[in-house]
């Protein structure tokens, strides 16, 4: 498995990462690097093993429903970038 | 009855399968402590954790897990005792984690089925594919700024059931039938509110067409339609505009479409190049969602009689018909005023009330049953008025209408307007003789076997009497007298 | 009263208890050393105001008769964790100017414990780093330096401001925090102390998070008895983090009776790797020699899985940070760079906000989880992660302890590594294969190379038995008798 230029760029805006073309071709030989030494995962005989959930050996713990949070709208908008009359503002969405 | 389109080509076939969030009735967000009420000030039930900042983690609400397997069982369906939280990962404005946690591979409910209710008392299976736990994102307001989207998080984390259908529907009915049954068993249930307006039910609607007979074509998806009626024309346009590509030889891409109830049509809502990968694993900040057969078998001893159930004893203990029943299930409230009105009484008698008198004067002044002047109780006096020979059927619906507008009981009105039902034999028969000695032709004619005209004598004696004589009474004394 | 700085939390303790000196006058010979070692660049962000103040209500609390655990210790606090009010930064330009609102509970167990805060310390970008190269905020220098040569070194990563900040005498004891060796391995490369406890045991809550089933804060400090003491005032059950055990915590000072007699220490053949340096060779056999000597049982032991330890890590941690780091899209906090529209905006944040070696680690993760590679990679990589937490429970039925070097070298130059992510990543080789598991671990000062730059040994233990842990590190740190220290070049 090995990724060209364009599956960089696919995987760059899944992940909302800006990658300016010249750069794209070096990004594919850094990760295709990795990536080929992670292969030898296949040498492992994984038949039957299941894959690990969680390595604390407990249960999800359940909270009761109370309302015991928010209420402190300053707090939450406190570090934005750009905010108006309590709310988060963003450029604006066409749908 | 499906929905059939007919084409240049033949007809064509519609497929549709329904996706309905519902959100979990509950206090607090499905992974943190704060409220998840409806209609606040923006951003002010938000918690660290909704908001999304670093560091935060979530701790899983038990209201949700009961609700979630409430409904399961209402659904019919299995229930999963072991069920993983994955996060599904994308970027918008209101989800602020960058992924909603949501149950993929492993959902908390799994195979189902309900019965809707089409016209005539007619009814059908619907499978059920999957009931699944997540968190609802924030909002998007687009309309406050020029140039900006706002975005509040009140609604980000509050719990959400997904329930999905299998692609069994065949028609916009069909699916309207399905959501409202959805929507009925949930009430029932306590589980959601079921308030499409303030979106705490809302639908992602599947369409598809194709020749009978042949597999299933390729599907679009409504996203987030909130009424049943919008539902309908939105299914009606889409299945229209696929069968126009597939007829003029073209392919329906599947997509993610918008319904615009403004222009009544669809248009596609993400781009292509946009495909979404949304990169499913478990949450690594929780464990698998455990819980054992005696919680669950708690929980069904505890469920509330539901729909169906509720119809079959209608019908089969009360002897009401199937449309009556059905009628009177639909709806958990007023299921509730009619067993109120019932309990004791007759109940054909009960539901004739219910669903004449009472729906019309409803409809026609467009209430509410919570707002109906006239509760259960009174109509249930009233009911027992007309069966204890107080007053006429007749009489009873001039009391009714006088209890509609004025929430007055029906006893108060009988009294104040002298309605009361006159079964004095004495007086009655007094008013026979009048009207037989009034009319002798007619009483000739009777006689000669015109049987038809005893209605006439009984308005007759009626009319003299103001309407208030036991009409029973009166037959017994007005046929022995034509008779001769 | 000589000079505070060098005395270790447990003799200022009892310094403190003895009325020998005040918080504020430790607090004070901190911040003089704090700032005299600006040169390291270990702290992002000094509080020396709050550290006074801190300190101040200390002494008066002392007064009181209601002294903490660490009444009056001044800290370093590893810029990972959120801290109410003061910048906090993760060493990212992502979070430019972020304030929280909140104080992780690690942070929070600490304060009430009564220790003060000097500040933030610096790290790799996100915790994502074996050398501290990748932090915004520049480079964090090792205090050690090679004998004869004044090239500076890497502290190790991630938490190398922590490892500078103690080792250079600047904090009595620093948070860091372990994903994959992040404590450890720096605490070998600066001559200190770094104890990885087992995953649940401290609070994940309020620390920014890399990789979720990894994360797990600890101490560093300059012996195994300050680490303890540490440990059990950051440790604890805290509802808050889903991952958090509801375990009492042991009072892990009194782990330490330097009697090993009959312990099973386990030496794992496969981390005798081929290329292993001589001295690291050699130093691990002095360790096993030292724990034999003090009674000790040394069985070999075999975990087979051991080799691919890093490979599975290497997916499964820049995985998980791939969803973690989502939230940093300028919308609610840091860094905002304008775009054409929103997804132009969060393209030009991200690309800008995060550095190479994060966003090489993003992509890997994004790939990894993407379709049609799920199953090859992140569901591969699990799997083996589950044979490799099984290696360690069979060894586990035969020994108490594991002894392993913890790097496979003594610090580097900055540069060696930083243009080779796959030998970057082979710090971590002796480290990542007990996080994988979730075992507690611990690295401790056992000689110096050839060079004069410090190496230590690792000890690892079954889950929540850190007491096992520390008794075994107390044995090794006294045979090893390691009292070196870097010369305070500095200061100028």
């Amino acid at each position: 498995m090995s990724l060209d230029k364009a599956t960089v760029a696919k995987v760059a805006n899944l992940a909302r990462i800006k990658i300016v073309e010249k750069d794209l071709e070096p990004m594919a030989a850094e990760l295709n690097n990795i990536l080929g030494w992670v292969e030898q995962l296949g040498e492992v005989d994984t038949e039957n093993v299941e894959p690990m959930t969680s390595v604390a050996e407990m249960r999800l713990r359940w909270r009761a429903d109370e309302v015991t949070d928010g209420g402190y709208v300053e707090d939450v908008v406190a570090n934005a970038p750009s905010r108006e009359d309590g709310f988060f503002a963003v450029p604006k969405v066409i749908e | 009855m499906g929905m059939i389109i007919q084409g240049a080509t033949g007809d064509w076939e519609v497929v549709i399968g329904l996706e309905i969030h519902a959100q979990v009735t509950s206090k607090s967000k499905l992974f943190s402590g704060s409220s998840a009420a409806y209609g606040a000030e923006p951003n002010s039930q938000v918690s660290f954790i909704d908001a999304a900042m670093p560091g935060m983690l979530p701790v899983f609400n038990e209201m949700a897990v009961e609700q979630a397997v409430r409904t399961g069982l209402g659904l019919n369906a299995k229930i999963n005792k072991f069920s993983v939280f994955d996060r599904k990962n994308y970027f918008y404005a209101d989800l602020p984690q960058g992924y909603q946690i949501s149950q993929y591979l492993q959902p908390i409910v799994g195979e189902g089925k309900i019965i809707i209710d089409l016209k005539e008392g007619e009814t059908r299976e619907i499978g059920i594919t999957r009931l699944h736990l997540e968190q609802d994102a924030g909002k998007s307001l687009h309309d406050q700024s020029p140039n900006q989207t706002f975005v509040d998080l009140n609604r980000s984390g509050v719990p959400l059931m997904e329930i999905v259908s299998e692609p069994d529907m065949r028609s916009p009915e069909e699916a309207a039938a399905y959501v409202k049954k959805i929507r009925s068993i949930v009430r029932y249930l306590g589980t959601c509110d079921g308030n499409m307006e303030e979106g705490s039910m809302r639908a992602d609607v599947n369409v598809s067409v194709r020749k009978p007979g042949e597999g299933f074509g390729t599907r679009c998806e409504m996203k987030n339609i909130n009424s049943v009626r919008f539902m309908q024309q939105a299914i009606i346009y889409e299945a229209n505009r696929q069968v126009d590509i597939l007829e003029a030889g073209g392919t329906v891409d599947q997509e993610t479409r918008l319904y615009d109830p403004d222009k009544g049509e669809t248009r596609s809502l993400r781009s292509k190049e946009e495909a979404h990968d949304y990169r499913y694993f478990p949450d690594p900040d929780l464990l698998p969602l455990e819980f054992d057969d005696a919680f669950i078998e708690k929980i069904r001893a505890d469920l509330p009689e539901l729909p169906d159930d509720k119809k079959n004893r209608f019908i089969e203990e009360m002897g009401l018909t199937p449309y009556d029943a059905g009628v009177l299930v639909a709806e958990k409230e007023v299921a509730e005023y009619f067993e109120a009105v019932a309990e004791g009484r007759d109940s054909k008698l009960s539901a004739n009330w219910v669903i004449g008198e009472l729906f019309g004067h409803l409809n026609r002044t467009g209430k509410a049953l919570a707002e109906s002047p006239v509760k259960a109780k009174a109509l249930g006096e009233l009911i027992d008025l007309i069966k204890d020979g107080t007053i006429s059927n007749r009489i009873a619906k001039e009391v009714f209408e006088e209890m509609f507008e004025t929430g007055k009981k029906a006893a108060d009105i009988v009294e104040e307007k002298g309605l009361k039902q006159v079964s004095d034999t004495g007086a009655i028969e007094a008013a026979i003789d009048e009207v037989i000695a009034a009319n002798p032709d007619k009483v000739a004619e009777y006689r000669g076997g015109k049987d038809k005209l005893f209605g006439f004598f009984m308005g007759q004696v009626m009319k003299a009497t103001q309407g208030k004589a036991n009409p029973g009474v009166v037959t017994g004394i007005l046929k022995p007298k034509l008779d001769g | 009263m000589g000079d505070l700085t060098k005395l270790g939390i447990a003799a200022a303790r009892d310094g403190l208890n003895a009325g020998d000196f005040s918080a504020r006058e430790l607090t004070a010979a901190h911040i003089t050393a704090m700032v005299a070692a600006k040169p390291l660049n270990a702290f992002i962000t000094e509080t020396p105001d709050q550290a006074v103040e801190a300190a101040t209500a200390s002494d008066a609390r002392r007064a009181k008769g209601e002294a903490g655990k660490l009444e009056g210790i001044p800290l370093a606090i590893k810029d990972l964790f959120c801290t109410k009010d003061v910048l906090t930064t993760a060493a990212s330009h992502i979070l430019d100017g972020f304030k929280p609102r909140y104080e992780s509970t690690v942070t929070a167990n600490l304060w009430k414990e009564g220790a003060v805060m000097l500040g933030k310390v610096n790290l790799d970008e996100l915790a994502m780093g074996s050398s501290n190269e990748t932090s915004y905020y520049g480079n964090v220098v090792n205090p050690w330096r090679r004998a004869g040569d004044n090239r500076d070194l890497v502290p190790g990563g991630s938490s190398g401001g922590s490892a500078s900040a103690v080792a250079s005498f600047s904090a009595m004891g620093a948070t860091g925090t372990d994903t994959g060796g992040s404590i450890r391995q720096p605490a070998s490369f600066t001559g200190i102390v770094g104890c990885k406890p087992t995953y649940g045991r401290c609070s994940r809550w309020g620390v920014v998070a890399f990789a979720s089933s990894l994360d797990q804060p600890g101490p560093m400090a300059r012996s195994v008895r300050d680490t303890a003491i540490m440990l059990e005032a950051m440790a604890g059950f805290d509802p808050k983090d889903s991952t958090s055990v509801d375990m009492p915590v042991p009072n892990f000072e009194a782990a330490l009776t330097g009697d090993i007699r009959g312990l099973k220490v386990g030496i794992p053949k496969e981390y005798r790797t081929d290329g292993m340096s001589p001295e690291i060779e050699a130093l691990w056999q002095q360790g096993i020699d030292w724990m034999k000597a003090a009674g000790a049982e040394i069985v070999e032991i075999s975990l087979p899985h051991t080799k691919y330890a890093l490979a599975a890590y290497y997916i499964i941690a820049p995985a998980e940070a791939s969803s973690n780091l989502a939230r940093y899209d300028g919308v609610r906090y840091g860094l905002r760079v304008e775009g054409k529209d929103l997804n132009d905006m969060y393209a030009n944040t991200r690309a800008e906000g995060f550095g190479a070696e994060v966003k090489r680690r993003l992509l890997i993760g994004t790939y990894a989880l993407s379709a049609g590679y799920y199953d090859a990679y992140y569901l591969k990589a699990q799997k083996v992660r589950t044979r490799i937490a099984n290696d360690f429970k069979e060894a586990y039925e035969k020994v108490d302890v594991i002894l392993t070097p913890t790097a496979p070298s003594a610090a580097f130059s900055f540069g060696d590594k930083s243009d080779d992510p796959l030998a970057m990543y082979l710090n971590d080789v002796f480290t990542v294969p007990a996080s994988l598991a979730g075992l507690p671990g611990i690295s401790v000062p056992a000689g110096l190379s050839e060079e004069g730059l410090p190496l230590g040994l690792q000890l690892l233990g079954r889950p929540f038995d850190e007491e096992t842990v520390f008794r075994a590190a107390g044995v090794l740190e006294e045979a090893a008798g390691f009292t070196a220290t870097p010369t305070d070049w500095w200061r100028g």
